[in-house]
């Protein structure tokens, strides 16, 4: 093994298909930034682009592009550790290879036709082929199918790939979760008139995967992770998933009845949904704890200190992003006013960052430090200033945009909501108060912080490790007994 | 350190990951059960025309239709006024469902949801519509039809964006389009939602009693 040149030849079959899926997912994320940004400067110049690129297909592609490359980094995540967790090579390497084409090409074509394309006329063939105009699911069903077939194929390797080795608290939850997860897309691929009937099944796709399906994956990304950097206890870790699998699952299912006081639905939503939904940030209280004591009982003795620190900005910044912001708003008495304003932008900014993009680019660390030949990152590492700056200016940029946009939701839920009745008129009262107005110029400051620290982010990415000659810290020693079946598997020693 | 394995101390239940792993089974099979039953329920109730009343037929686009405060639910309410015809037509039941899924398919294939909010969610650029039939902006009964008609098929002759210059683009609406919308938009406004957007002021409307179902 030579250290810090490219060690792709050497990976094992999953981790190749794993360090594809990443890297389509880190030049999505850079997309979804570029065109959060055109969105964002349509609120101060609204000119700009008008009729050419209008806000609602720069903001189509800017939640489009987020969806997608996280679903590509869930993918990739899982891909990377199902071959270490099951200790056997991936079932069906053909198939997975092939899904990962259909599913890139299927998005470039989706991406196109948004951009070019647009809109179409009102009936059916639009939604088939250009847009089904429902947000952040907007795929045209002809891609929904593909996705869905995808799917069954990475769930095919996947529960395969565990069938054919062996099993582990991590893996028997993952999977469930699979089935759950790809389960509720169907409930977003039909159309109907009714519109309370169409928002009630939309958050079943929405709702349900960010607050219940998503939170356990990246709870089970979140343990193999720990054990892998920190060398924590496998035992521990998989009884603390448990725990928040039932936290989790607990709240966050009936915690949906907080989308549906104001769609139309029975009036009992306002009391379910309130009461189970202000329990969701209990699993993430336990999350916080869960890693923060295992990162202080391995001393922060970690084998990879970039993907640490992010795994340590997942647990707070999930706390922070949904727990908080969401709780701010998710009593009925409260959301009356804050329904549908900058405050919900605010909290879906904050929440999808501090929990889905902060896990997968720890999971990206992880992988980049294999493919370098597990060279050393931990203290001291050549070139370390870039990922603390990258990890640094992205959250500076993201509490700056999320400050601004609940500044300016505050604002929106007072003059609009509160005082205006929420009429046309109202609405402009609203954005026109110098409040709101100087708010968007922040968001906008802070959103342009936030993209160099993406780009370094990705130049640190394809630079890290490069030319470092030590070898990987040795992790764990403290009480680390691996209690699966056969024991640790030596790292590529499966390569097919 | 302790070895693991058959001579592992006892553990307490509470650490024990076998207790916890039929916990978060039971629990997430519970709520599950909870949901599916509540969205059997929900389902029936939500269904337009149905009895509860919640979500209204779709002729109900025949009729005039106010937002009133109910002194009982302590909120502002949909009430379905006596007949009062989109642009002057009595429709049947199944003609008014094509009319407003005509509208309803014009509004999510020209994207609207990404620039207006329904029912409260979609995206903030733009006013809220679940009472765009409703809103003061029309001026009056008499004047809305024509000002409606007229704002769609043209957004940016007609731009009022109270000075922000942030106007809406010209959707390129056909005239069937155009009455599909306006009727999926009045039906809108009838759906019951639980007292959102709370302190809406109507436009001037004629009486809502007498004819009125
Ligand atoms: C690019 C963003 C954008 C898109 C897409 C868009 N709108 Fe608008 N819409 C606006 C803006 C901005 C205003 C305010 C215009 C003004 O004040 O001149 C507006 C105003 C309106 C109004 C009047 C406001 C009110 O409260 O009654 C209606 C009705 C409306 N739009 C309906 C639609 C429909 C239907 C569609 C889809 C066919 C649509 N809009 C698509 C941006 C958009
Ligand atoms: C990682 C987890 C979460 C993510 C990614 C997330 C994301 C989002 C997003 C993007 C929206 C806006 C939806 C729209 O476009 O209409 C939203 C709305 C909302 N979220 Fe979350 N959320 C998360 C967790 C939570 C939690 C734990 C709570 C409550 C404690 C919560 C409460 C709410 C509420 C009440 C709304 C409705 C806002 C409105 O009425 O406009 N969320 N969430
Ligand atoms: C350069 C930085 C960014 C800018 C300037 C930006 C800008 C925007 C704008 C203008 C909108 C439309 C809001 C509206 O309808 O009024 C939006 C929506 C959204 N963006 Fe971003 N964004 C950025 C980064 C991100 C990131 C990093 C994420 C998540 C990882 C994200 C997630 C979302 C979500 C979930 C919505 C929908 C919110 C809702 O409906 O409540 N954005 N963004
Ligand atoms: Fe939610």
């Amino acid at each position: 093994m030579t250290f810090g040149r490219l060690e792709f030849a050497s990976l094992r079959i999953g981790q190749k298909l794993a360090v594809h899926y990443f890297a389509v997912a880190m030049v999505l994320f850079l997309a979804q930034m570029l065109f959060g940004l055109l969105a964002a400067w349509q609120f101060l110049d609204p000119a700009f682009l008008f009729g050419v690129l209008d806000f609602n297909v720069n903001r189509m592609v800017h939640i489009n592009a987020m969806v997608v490359w996280m679903l590509y980094g869930f993918i990739g995540s899982i891909y990377w550790l199902v071959e270490d967790e099951a200790g056997v090579p991936l079932v069906g390497p053909r198939i997975a290879k092939a899904a990962f084409w259909v599913f890139t090409v299927a998005v470039t074509i989706v991406v196109v036709v948004y951009l070019f394309v647009q809109s179409g006329p009102g009936d059916a063939w639009t939604l088939w082929l250009i847009n089904e105009g429902r947000e952040y699911i907007e795929a045209p069903r002809w891609a929904d199918i593909g996705i869905v077939v995808c799917m069954l194929a990475i769930f095919y390797n996947v529960a395969g790939t565990f069938l054919a080795g062996r099993w582990s608290g991590i893996s028997g939850v993952l999977v469930l979760d699979l089935v759950a997860l790809a389960g509720l897309y169907l409930a977003g691929m039909f159309y109907t008139t009714n519109l309370p009937m169409d928002q009630y099944w939309w958050w079943w796709v929405i709702h349900l995967w960010v607050e219940a399906t998503w939170e356990v994956l990246v709870g089970c990304i979140m343990a193999w992770g720990l054990i892998k950097t920190l060398g924590a206890r496998r035992r521990i870790v998989t009884t603390w998933l448990y725990i928040e699998v039932a936290l989790m699952f607990g709240s966050g299912i009936l915690g949906l009845g907080h989308h549906y006081f104001w769609i139309g639905t029975p009036e009992y939503w306002l009391g379910v949904g309130g009461f189970f939904s202000a329990l969701e940030p209990i699993p993430l209280v336990a999350m916080v704890v869960h890693a923060v004591y295992d990162a202080g009982r391995h001393a922060f003795r970690a084998n990879n200190h970039p993907a640490l620190a992010w795994l340590i900005a997942h647990a707070f910044g999930n706390f922070l992003g949904a727990g908080v912001w969401g709780f701010m708003q998710t009593l009925p008495q409260i959301n009356l006013y804050t329904h549908g304003t900058q405050w919900s932008s605010s909290h879906g900014h904050l929440a999808f960052f501090g929990a889905y993009v902060t896990i997968i680019v720890a999971m990206i660390y992880v992988a980049v430090q294999r493919l370098r030949g597990n060279v050393w990152m931990s203290a001291g590492l050549q070139g370390g200033w870039r990922w603390k700056w990258a990890l640094g200016l992205t959250h500076l940029g993201m509490m700056g945009m999320t400050v601004a946009l609940l500044i300016a939701g505050y604002e929106q839920s007072f003059v609009e909501r509160a005082i205006g009745g929420s009429t046309w008129q109202a609405y402009f009262e609203g954005q026109t108060q110098p409040w709101f107005v100087e708010a968007m110029w922040w968001r906008m400051a802070f959103g342009v912080l936030m993209t160099f620290g993406v780009v370094l982010l990705l130049w640190d990415l394809v630079r890290i490790g490069v030319g470092e000659k030590r070898p990987m810290k040795v992790v764990g020693g403290l009480d680390d007994v691996e209690e699966t079946g056969s024991g640790p598997v030596p790292e590529g020693s499966a390569a097919g | 350190m302790v070895a693991e394995g058959a001579d592992e101390p006892r553990r307490e239940w509470w650490a024990s990951e076998d207790f916890w792993r039929k916990c978060a089974i039971f629990v997430t099979g519970f709520m599950a059960l909870v949901l599916v039953m509540l969205t059997f329920h929900t389902l029936t109730v939500i269904e337009a025309g149905s009895e509860a009343g919640r979500v209204p037929a779709y002729s109900v686009i025949n009729h005039r239709i106010g937002y009133e405060f109910d002194e009982q639910r302590n909120f502002a309410v949909p009430v379905i006024g006596p007949p009062a015809p989109l642009f002057g037509e009595m429709l049947s039941e199944e003609e008014a469902r094509r009319l407003v899924d005509h509208g309803k398919l014009t509004v999510q294939a020209r994207n609207c949801m990404n620039c207006h909010t329904l029912l409260g969610n979609g995206a903030y650029y733009a006013p809220d519509l679940t009472k765009a039939w409703l809103d003061p902006g029309w001026g009056n009964e008499s004047a809305r039809e024509i000002l409606m008609t007229r704002f769609l098929d043209d957004p940016i002759a007609n731009a009022r964006t109270f000075g922000t210059g942030r106007r809406m683009p010209d959707p390129n609406l056909t005239e069937a389009e155009l009455r599909g919308v306006i009727a999926y938009l009045k039906w809108m406004s009838a759906i019951d939602t639980n007292g959102f957007p709370h302190g809406f002021t109507p436009l001037p409307q004629g009486p809502l009693t007498g004819g009125g179902r």
